[in-house]
């Protein structure tokens, strides 16, 4: 991995979380930490209880392997291993995990003065996690409701949980977020598309200036969201789409029983029509 | 951040969170596939309270002898439960009134008593009174469809165990006290030849057979009543377009709207009875599909053989919109329980209306015999028979 030479000068101490300056060190180009510790802790110790279930299940096919959660009628206890008590092992690893994750980006910002955009938009996929496999299976009162760990098993958990309010594209989240989901793709694409257009030229052409991508977008549709507003933009759409995702899965079931379709009742019953 | 700012975000942040805490339920949950499957259904405890409310099964009458006289015998113009004893049979008819017009009473099928103009006679109450003494006559629409429901009655508990098991069907599966059980369904008006667009194929329009999503909704017409032993099958077997499938897209969405329909009239979830990996996979599908398929080829028969055909018997405010005879769906028993009255059997107390039964000839009435001469086979004994009793109620 390149590491150009003015780099090792931003490598300061300071601005860790916990542990001082014990951890406060480097492994080639990695920052380590104590969450960095954590990390590879939960890392390690999740991939090899799946790697024991999968060698207690029937089959090494990677697409087959399947971590299941325990049954409904354990609810909220904790299962015995071979019927879902791996599954929770795993997860509480998978959270330990993404949190020292974010938790050593966090310490990263800190060292380098820089802000906590990284690590809270990161949170939000944390969050998503664990909003599946935590907030909604308390909230319905079992762990049976998280999905499984496995290719095709969290496949057909996906399926089924949709199928069990009948048609989920009907889910009023489940639009927002899909929606964020397909504009986060339009908005990055139009910016890569115009970074590259300004400042990767055909040879022979000589790079263009921000003032340069601010007057194509005015010339096209009459605004330019400016350099730092695409960010913005970006970050905003990017991280809406997991935060209604998470939304229109949490509602689904703590919330709402039935099927979607019949959500939308509200709307026939207006009075404008009704 | 000025302190305004603040308090105003606080005061939303408490506003949301009472609202979300306001509108979870507390809920109990059904596992019908392998854990993690997602194959479950989530249902609010009150929900689940007001399904028991809904589904209370009438207490069964005191059981009345079957010995006695043959209803055929002791009434005039009995049939199809001719075979029961005299007694069984006013126990079904007193059972019958409280289960399909327990406020109009016997009135509602036989024929009343007439005053002198030949308007029918009412009680204090204003309730037509039912004429004793012409319990017989098929003067009212509502006894010659009763007796071919009796008939339906006894072809589903005998024939259609596949799919009402022994819990069986009475009358009340579907009446609940109504004279005309509230889920029945008649054909759609397809909007046809608008300029431009074309007919809407049934599709588009907020309909409750589809659980108000946008699928067409003329699903009934075509998979509860028409070919009796069609199977409902969309989906290819193979990756690309091959020659053997010709279901269009339009046949898809309507067997969707058919399966909506089966979902929010059992009130359950298309998992109980599909794994929807493959919704068409025999193998993963939870053993409740069975019953399933079996119960779309019963309504299929239903509707067929009993229901379309009473069309000219019914008078024309019995009638659909496009004057078809009513007709039913699963809704029609189920009503939003995965088992009708939630599995209990009513049939278990009325076993006469398990199996129709070929019907006794009528005994001539007794020439006076010899002495010592035997009764004539299958008579019930002339001693100690019942009398007829009477029929009202």
């Amino acid at each position: 991995m390149a590491l150009l030479s003015f780099e090792r000068r931003y490598r300061v101490r300071g601005g860790t979380l916990l542990g001082g300056n014990l951890f406060d060190f480097w492994v080639g180009p990695f920052y380590v930490g104590f969450f960095g510790v954590t990390t590879m802790f939960f890392a390690i110790v999740g991939t090899a209880l799946i790697f024991w279930g999968a060698s207690q299940g029937p089959t090494w096919n990677p697409w087959l392997i399947n971590i299941e959660p325990p049954a409904l009628k354990h609810g909220l206890r904790f299962a015995p291993l071979m019927e879902g008590g791996i599954w929770q092992l795993v997860t509480i690893c998978a959270i330990g995990a993404f949190s020292s994750w974010a938790l050593r980006q966090a310490e990263i910002s800190r060292k380098l003065g820089m802000a906590l955009h990284i690590p809270i938009a990161y949170s939000v996929a944390i969050l998503a996690y664990v909003t599946l496999v935590v907030v909604r299976p308390v909230l319905l009162g079992a762990w049976g409701h998280g999905f499984p760990y496995g290719i095709f098993s969290h496949l057909d958990w996906v399926s089924n949980t949709g199928y069990q309010y009948l048609h989920f594209h009907y889910n009023p989240a489940h639009m927002i977020a899909v929606s964020f989901f397909f504009t986060t793709t339009l908005a990055l694409s139009l910016h890569g598309g115009l970074i590259l257009s300004a400042v990767n030229p055909v040879k022979g052409q000589s790079v263009r200036t921000a003032e340069y991508e601010d007057s194509f977008f005015r010339d096209h549709i009459g605004y330019s969201i400016g350099a730092l507003g695409i960010h913005r933009l970006g970050l905003f759409l990017a991280l809406s789409a997991g935060i209604w995702s998470a939304i229109c899965i949490v509602i689904s079931g703590p919330f709402w029983t039935k099927g979607w379709p019949e959500w939308w009742s509200w709307w026939l019953s207006l009075p404008v029509w009704n | 951040m000025s302190p305004f700012l603040k308090a105003s975000g606080v005061f939303v942040a408490l506003l949301l969170t009472s609202g979300v805490v306001l509108a979870f339920e507390r809920t109990s949950s059904f596992q019908m596939g392998h854990p993690g499957v997602g194959m479950d259904l989530v249902q609010t405890n009150k929900e689940l309270e007001a399904k028991v409310q809904a589904n209370k099964v009438p207490a069964a009458l005191p059981a009345a002898s079957s010995d006695g006289q043959l209803a055929v015998d002791a009434y005039k113009n009995v049939q199809v439960l001719g075979h029961l004893s005299s007694g069984d049979f006013t126990r079904l008819m007193t059972a019958i009134t409280t289960w399909v017009a327990p406020e109009q009473g016997c009135a509602y099928c036989h024929a009343p008593v007439k005053d002198a103009n030949g308007n029918p006679e009412k009680d204090e109450d204003g309730y037509i009174i039912a004429d004793t003494n012409n319990l017989h006559s098929d003067e009212l629409y509502a006894k010659r469809v009763a007796r071919r429901m009796l008939q339906m009655t006894m072809q589903i508990n005998g024939e259609w165990q596949p799919h009402v098991k022994a819990t069986g069907v009475t009358c009340y599966t579907c009446h609940r006290g109504n004279p005309v059980p509230q889920y029945i369904w008649f054909n759609g008006t397809p909007v046809e030849g608008r300029p431009m667009i074309g007919s809407n194929g049934s599709q588009n329009g907020p309909s409750l057979k589809v659980g108000l999503a946008s699928l067409p909704s003329d699903s009934f017409e075509t998979y509860l009543r028409g070919d009796a032993t069609a199977n409902i099958r969309v989906i290819s077997k193979s990756a690309l377009p091959d020659e053997a499938n010709v279901a269009t897209v339009k046949s898809t969405e309507q067997t969707y709207g058919l399966m909506m329909h089966m979902s929010t009239s059992l009130g359950v979830n298309c998992t109980y009875c599909h794994n929807s990996r493959s919704m068409a996979e025999w193998s993963t599908s939870p053993p409740t599909r069975n019953t399933a398929w079996y119960g779309i080829r019963m309504v299929r028969e239903l509707n067929r053989e009993y229901l379309e055909p009473l069309h000219d018997t019914y008078p024309a405010n019995r009638l659909g919109p496009t004057g078809d005879a009513p007709k039913a769906n699963c809704t029609t028993c189920h009503q939003g329980a995965f088992k009708p009255l939630l599995g209990v059997s009513m049939l278990k107390d009325y076993q006469v209306l398990a199996a129709a039964k070929t019907q006794p000839a009528k005994t001539p009435p007794p020439e006076p015999a010899p002495e010592g001469a035997p009764a004539p086979e299958g008579a019930p004994a002339p001693e100690g028979a019942a009398p007829p009793a009477p029929a009202t109620p």
